[in-house]
């Protein structure tokens, strides 16, 4: 009896070292499906016995990417240890400086990682399905992208000394305020953006015909969906209140206090990877699966807040409505996400006090526990310490992002790898669309396993005995 | 014949690779003198033959990694590493003050199958032989196009305002 097993190792055009493993039985077709993190780095021991100030310098070395997140988290934590209200002007930089972190972190997404497939096709020759080969086919769209992500990351460096890890974000506020001509920078920068992110969503909604069997498959099931909105429930990143929706819309759970966390969800190890997966402890694991990040915020929200992102969200609902959510779209959320960053930036950059020099609160510890919660680019990211009396951190719990997304993106790799792999005739175009369904969810392994390495995703055909038949890898030019 | 470029990542935060797309149009420029043939960015699965430089980012620190770094090496004329975690061991070799056991307690019961192996955090250079260090945490995106453009041009890099840490 000939069972295969396929391994893709690495999972390319993600953040971090993945693999995806299948076994298939006879017939050809896929039994099972696993995405493994094979990154491990342990921030939650190793940030034990440091000084609590530290926390968020270190914390954002989680991520390259989404760095800003951590930092904002791990402040907020921190003012939760001093005991602090942060000053205004100080909450508004903050979210400036989120916003401008998720608009960069949305356009890697979509330009640099998953716009090969999306304007290429799933199964282009993956030696052009990539940034450079879409250069020739896409060139505006490219520079757009790159201009975008420029945007962004500049307006962090502007901002906060420098475009990655910046340590400008501190317990009590920020280290400083930001000049008239950073202003102007945020505001001339906008306009031009929003054209870009407004070109690539209508190219994305005239292409999105093309991919129906991809939406039907790429993780398209019920789930529950969690994230923060704020009190009108509306769109928020900074703040706000954990809502959880079913897939029909239903409210699940209303106006909870993340910082009670712990009592909504629990954490479950795996077996064969270094992703711990989240779930919701009423319905237990696994069946307490749900998702969050950009397409997660855009069910769970009343709107979003800002005039074109709303136009956006209604075109979205009108065609989503009565799905249950294909993952697929989280791509088009991404852009959606764009347009309400820019606007909102635009918005808080113009308000009359945002020059205000008053932007920390000084004190030293005056509370033993702190928890900071924020919406990062991939989904409601945790920070949870607790530190003794000389403010020295005796414990750590960190909740990231891509690890609530655990459990939706294992189901969603066997729902696609059982309706596009055939075993028996073998394509490299279904493996990348086993890859795909992942780069839609725009996993941050490195972020995500507390842990001291990447994910390598690859392909291996097994037999029923377990013994690899055939490995699938692509090779190098 | 274009010098062939790869960049890879061991076990980091991505943040040297964030920084190398920080080069924004010049990394268009970049694309167009090497041929980028190895990359997170790319679908290559394996690392390619004949590799002219090389950048990797991050700390030796399972099994794969070690495994990779040396294939990457017999392969590779000019390895550059990419970064303070690459340099030093920084953030990933903080594990090596608590062992890798007490590491692993952030799991009940930590995966048993399927998962490389964890080892003691080793900069690059303890492993393999190592042509340029490029130290950061990351290195700016100026630095960067220094190495690159110096390695293209056949002469030593000197790259201006590179520091660890910041």
């Amino acid at each position: 009896m000939a069972t295969q097993r396929i391994e893709i190792h690495p999972v390319t055009r993600i953040e971090g070292h993945a693999r995806i493993t299948l076994q298939l039985g006879d017939d050809g077709r896929v039994e099972t499906a696993r995405f493994h993190v094979d990154q491990f780095r342990g921030f939650e021991k190793l940030a034990v016995g440091r000084p609590f100030h530290e926390m968020p310098g270190l914390m954002a070395r989680t991520c390259g990417i989404c760095p800003v997140s951590h930092l904002i988290a791990s402040s907020k934590a921190g003012d939760a240890l001093l005991a602090v209200s942060i000053p205004e002007n100080a909450v508004r930089l903050r979210r400036i400086l989120h916003l401008a972190q998720i608009l960069q972190s949305h356009a890697l997404s979509f330009f640099y990682l998953s716009a090969p497939d999306l304007l290429l096709g799933m199964d282009a020759d993956p030696a052009h399905r990539n940034l450079i080969g879409l250069l020739s086919a896409e060139p505006e769209l490219v520079r757009g992208g790159i201009a975008l992500r420029a945007f962004g990351q500049e307006s962090i460096a502007r901002m906060a000394g420098k475009r990655v890890h910046p340590a400008w974000v501190v317990p009590g506020g920020v280290a400083s305020p930001i000049t008239a001509e950073t202003r102007d920078f945020l505001l001339a920068g906008v306009p031009p953006a929003l054209a870009t992110v407004e070109r690539a969503l209508a190219l994305f909604r005239e292409r999105l015909a093309g991919f129906e069997e991809e939406v039907q498959h790429f993780a398209n099931f019920p789930s529950l969906f969690l994230g923060l909105v704020d009190a009108d429930g509306a769109l928020e990143h900074y703040d706000g209140l954990l809502r959880i929706v079913a897939a029909d819309g239903a409210s699940v759970v209303e106006g909870f206090d993340p910082t009670r966390y712990e009592e909504l969800l629990a954490e479950a190890d795996e077996p064969d990877s270094y992703l711990k997966a989240p779930y919701y402890r009423a319905l237990g694991y696994p069946g307490g699966l749900y998702r969050v990040g950009p397409l997660a915020r855009l069910r769970l929200v009343t709107r979003c807040g800002t005039p074109r992102a709303d136009a956006a969200l209604a075109d979205f609902r009108r065609r989503a409505a009565g799905t249950d959510g294909s993952s697929f779209l989280y791509h088009e959320a991404r852009l959606i996400e764009m347009l309400f960053a820019l606007e909102r930036i635009r918005e808080l950059a113009s308000h009359p006090d945002v020059l205000d020099p008053d932007v920390r609160a000084h004190a030293g510890p005056n509370r033993r526990e702190g928890i900071g919660v924020a919406e990062a680019p991939r989904g409601t990211l945790m920070h949870h310490y607790r530190i003794d009396a000389h403010g020295l951190v005796t414990a750590v719990n960190l909740i990231i992002a891509t690890g609530h997304n655990a459990l939706a993106m294992n189901r969603g790799v066997l729902q696609v790898a059982r309706h596009f792999v055939d075993g028996h005739r073998l394509r490299e175009g279904m493996l990348n669309r086993v890859e795909a369904v992942i780069r839609a969810f725009d996993p941050c392994l490195a972020c995500s396993t507390h842990a001291l390495g990447q994910m390598p995703i690859a392909v291996r055909l097994l037999d029923a005995n377990g013994a690899v038949v055939d490995v699938l890898r692509r090779s190098g030019s | 014949m274009r010098p062939r470029l790869a960049t890879l990542w061991l076990d980091g935060c991505s943040g040297c690779h964030m920084s190398l797309l920080d080069l924004d149009e010049r990394l268009l420029e970049i694309v167009e003198r090497f041929e980028l043939v190895y990359s997170p960015l790319l679908d290559a699965k394996e690392y390619p033959a004949a590799v002219d430089v090389a950048l990797v980012e991050g700390a030796v620190s399972t099994e794969t990694d070690l495994r990779r770094i040396r294939e990457v090496r017999e392969r590779t004329r000019t390895l550059v590493s990419f970064g303070d975690c690459a340099v030093t061991g920084n953030v990933p070799a903080l594990r090596n003050q608590i062992g890798i056991e007490a590491a692993l307690a952030v799991y009940e019961t930590p995966p048993a199958s399927e998962v490389p192996g964890l080892l003691p955090v080793f900069p690059v250079h303890q492993v393999v032989a190592v042509d340029h260090f490029l130290p950061g945490c990351p290195p700016s995106a100026d630095a960067i196009y220094e190495v690159l453009i110096a390695l293209l041009e056949g002469r030593e890099p000197a790259p201006t305002g590179v520091r660890f840490g910041s």
